[in-house]
């Protein structure tokens, strides 16, 4: 482990500032007070953060219908993202796109995105933006096992390969969509074989160790940063919860003890596990951290809360931008 | 009667699904989580326990592909149903749809045939946001060579989504998410609704409206509430958009001089200008005011419930759309 010990620390936070966002959510929703959808990113948090800390503020990235734990991970403002949880005027989306459609393009973040694996082709139009402008930004598109199986998928893979794009395809492995375990629904075990087929580069990386993550980011984003191409890294994580909400309802896809073997993994416990052993980092020091995010939690919740609803005369309000670039 | 049957809208389509299934061995079902999990809705709920894993196929997340699969099924002589978890995601597999189902049989001269069933659920009102509330039935009513069911209750359901199996042409059956638990009479013998036909849900004197989906059950709300003040509302759920019962509503309106159409998709470009053309066409001297129309207002389904409740039509703006109708007179 010789990542310097402020990038570890970087990523702990990273990771422990997704946790309380996606928990806070998770009460919300179980007690009724976030409306619509709710993907709960909680349990693959080393895999946005891995990623997210190997790239620069400027740097984009298109995320999925689990998209929080993304924007979390970039920068995202806990006040505003709760807000819009909560459907507020103050939200990200001004209360029109919820968790599902969540983003802040300041910190280049493309969207959350309610169509499985269409976030993969913005990914290959914004990679081909940066090289047309040299602006020497990457671009990576974070998407899901099962999004692999959708042509969108393929054609942005292709695409960002036969243009050698400054690109990373940075894929979640959690081995289900939505209830559907991935053998059901493909042939192949590993997501990375896809990338062969492409010709870009691939490797498989424990989405459960987010040094191991971040490592296989930064030389990807190295990669792509300096006219390498695309390259694609699989992450093997888990979602700890339902695919949406928090409680499993219904009927039982995964087995109680393939949840808690991947419980067991945590993230963030592992991480601050081998930082103390390592010596690198003490219980108080992380007691501190965890503390100092919970407040922000607390203060998001209240801030939405307090924030007004939209009013009714928005809803035609942003459909087009103005000649003038007003919206 | 007390001791009608009563079944949920889901389960109707359900049960219309394994009675096809039990006497037509050509009949399966694909989609995803359609199989071990019966549907993110619960329509396909114990399907595949009876009929095996080979006529109730979980498929990959892909939706060209589904419908491609529904398509190439068809046309060599199985009678495919195939489900799209959410009308939205047509969009992903409008080649399959528009391109391919809808016209194999017209380019091949005739020599084809596609007893195709697409299933999907449209509609807002869960605060699901812009991709997954869209009702976007005028877009599919556009295209020659299908066939589009919307249907607003359990009884109607199941006889219609028993029509879309037998039907030897590709059909786009259209459930409504917010009618999926409501619950009412259907017959447990199979039974058919022919599509093309409409229904008069509510007879009355005053004033025509022609409404479908939720908006068919709005609409008896509002008919109820006019009732109070004197106007008698007739209510005419076409069921099927396209064909569309258009003596149906026709007949009414000479009838009634007056007509209004509601639907839940964005007015601008809907089938609400399709239906009020063809009243001002065909019944245009009998007409007392212009034929009116109540749809969602020219942007995206917002996702903040204090925007979604505004933008969905409901009673009360069916109540307010008919008032302003009856007042030009
Ligand atoms: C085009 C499309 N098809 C289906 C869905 C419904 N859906 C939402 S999430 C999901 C599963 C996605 O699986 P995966 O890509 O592995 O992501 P995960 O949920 O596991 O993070 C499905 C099928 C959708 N939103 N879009
Ligand atoms: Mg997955």
């Amino acid at each position: 482990m010789d990542l310097p010990v402020h990038v570890q620390l970087d990523l702990h936070r990273r990771m422990v500032r997704i946790r309380l966002f996606e928990e806070a959510a998770g009460r919300l929703a179980e007690s009724n007070r976030l409306p619509g959808f709710l993907h709960l990113y909680v349990g693959e948090e080393a895999v946005a953060a891995g990623v997210c800390g190997a790239l620069n503020d400027d740097d984009h990235i298109t995320s999925t219908h689990r998209g929080h734990g993304h924007l979390v991970a970039k920068g995202g403002d806990f006040n505003r993202m709760m807000a819009e949880l909560m459907g507020k005027a103050t939200g990200y989306c001004k209360g029109k796109g919820g968790s599902m459609h969540i983003s802040d393009t300041s910190l280049g973040m493309l969207g959350a995105n309610g169509i499985v694996g269409a976030g993969s082709p913005i990914a290959v139009g914004a990679a081909f933006a940066n090289r047309y402008r040299g602006r020497g930004q990457v671009a990576v598109a974070f998407f899901g096992d099962g999004s692999t199986n959708i042509g969108a998928f393929h054609e942005a893979a292709n695409m960002a390969c036969a243009l050698h794009l400054p690109i990373v395809f940075a894929c979640e492995n959690n081995e289900y969509g939505e209830f559907t375990p991935r053998d059901k629904t493909m042939a192949i075990t590993d997501i990375v074989d896809r990338a062969a087929g492409y010709g870009m580069p691939g490797v498989i990386v424990d989405g459960m160790d987010v040094i191991a993550v971040h490592e296989a980011a930064v030389e990807a984003v190295e990669r792509a940063r300096s006219g390498g191409g695309p390259s694609l890294i699989e992450a093997k994580t888990y979602r700890f919860y339902n695919h949406h909400g928090v409680q499993n309802l219904g009927l039982k896809y995964r087995s109680d003890d393939e949840v808690a073997m991947w419980k067991q993994r945590d993230p963030i416990f592992t991480l601050e596990d081998r930082m103390i052993e390592n010596k690198a980092a003490t219980r108080d020091q992380f007691d501190a951290i965890w503390a100092e995010l919970r407040a922000g939690i607390e203060a998001a919740i209240a801030f939405a809360d307090e924030s007004p609803y939209p009013t009714p005369d928005q809803i035609t309000v942003g459909v087009y931008t103005s000649m003038s670039g007003a919206s | 009667m007390a001791d009608e049957r009563k079944l949920a809208y889901v389960m109707a389509f359900n049960e219309a699904v394994k009675q096809q299934m039990e006497v037509d061995s050509s009949v399966f079902c694909a989609g995803e989580d359609i199989g071990a999990f019966g549907g993110v809705f619960g329509t396909f709920g114990g399907l595949q326990a009876k009929f095996g894993a080979d006529r109730v196929v979980d498929t990959p997340i892909s939706e060209q592909a589904i419908v491609g699969l529904g398509v190439g099924a068809a046309v060599t002589g199985l009678r495919p149903i195939v489900d799209l978890m959410f009308m939205d995601f047509i969009c992903v597999a409008l080649d399959q749809i528009v391109n391919q189902a809808a016209k194999l049989k017209y380019m091949f001269g005739g020599d084809a045939v596609l007893p195709l069933t697409i299933t999907t659920a449209g509609g807002g009102g869960l605060s699901a946001a812009a991709q997954h509330s869209q009702s976007l039935e005028a877009l599919l009513c556009h295209i020659p060579g299908l066939k589009v069911v919307m249907p607003s209750n359990p009884y109607d359901m199941k006889g219609l989504m028993t029509a879309c199996i037998q039907e030897n042409n590709p059909t786009v059956m259209i459930k409504h998410k917010r009618l999926l638990g409501m619950t009412g009479h259907v017959p447990e013998e199979s039974y058919s609704i022919p599509l093309g036909k409409g229904n008069i849900v509510r007879p009355g004197k005053d004033v025509t409206i022609v409404a479908y989906a939720r908006m068919s059950n709005e609409a008896l709300i509002a008919a109820e509430e006019l009732a109070k003040d004197g106007i008698d509302c007739e209510i005419i759920d076409p069921r099927t958009l396209q064909p569309l019962d258009t003596d149906l509503i026709i007949s009414s309106v000479k009838k009634t001089n007056h007509a209004v159409v509601v639907h839940e998709a964005v007015r601008f470009g809907g089938l609400g200008g399709e239906i009020a053309s063809q009243i001002q066409e065909l019944a245009f001297d009998y007409l007392d005011a212009p034929v009116t129309r109540i749809g969602a207002p020219f942007s995206p389904v917002p996702f903040s419930p204090a925007l979604e409740q505004h933008y969905i039509p409901d009673s009360k703006t069916i109540v307010q759309g008919i008032r302003d109708v009856m007042a030009r007179v």
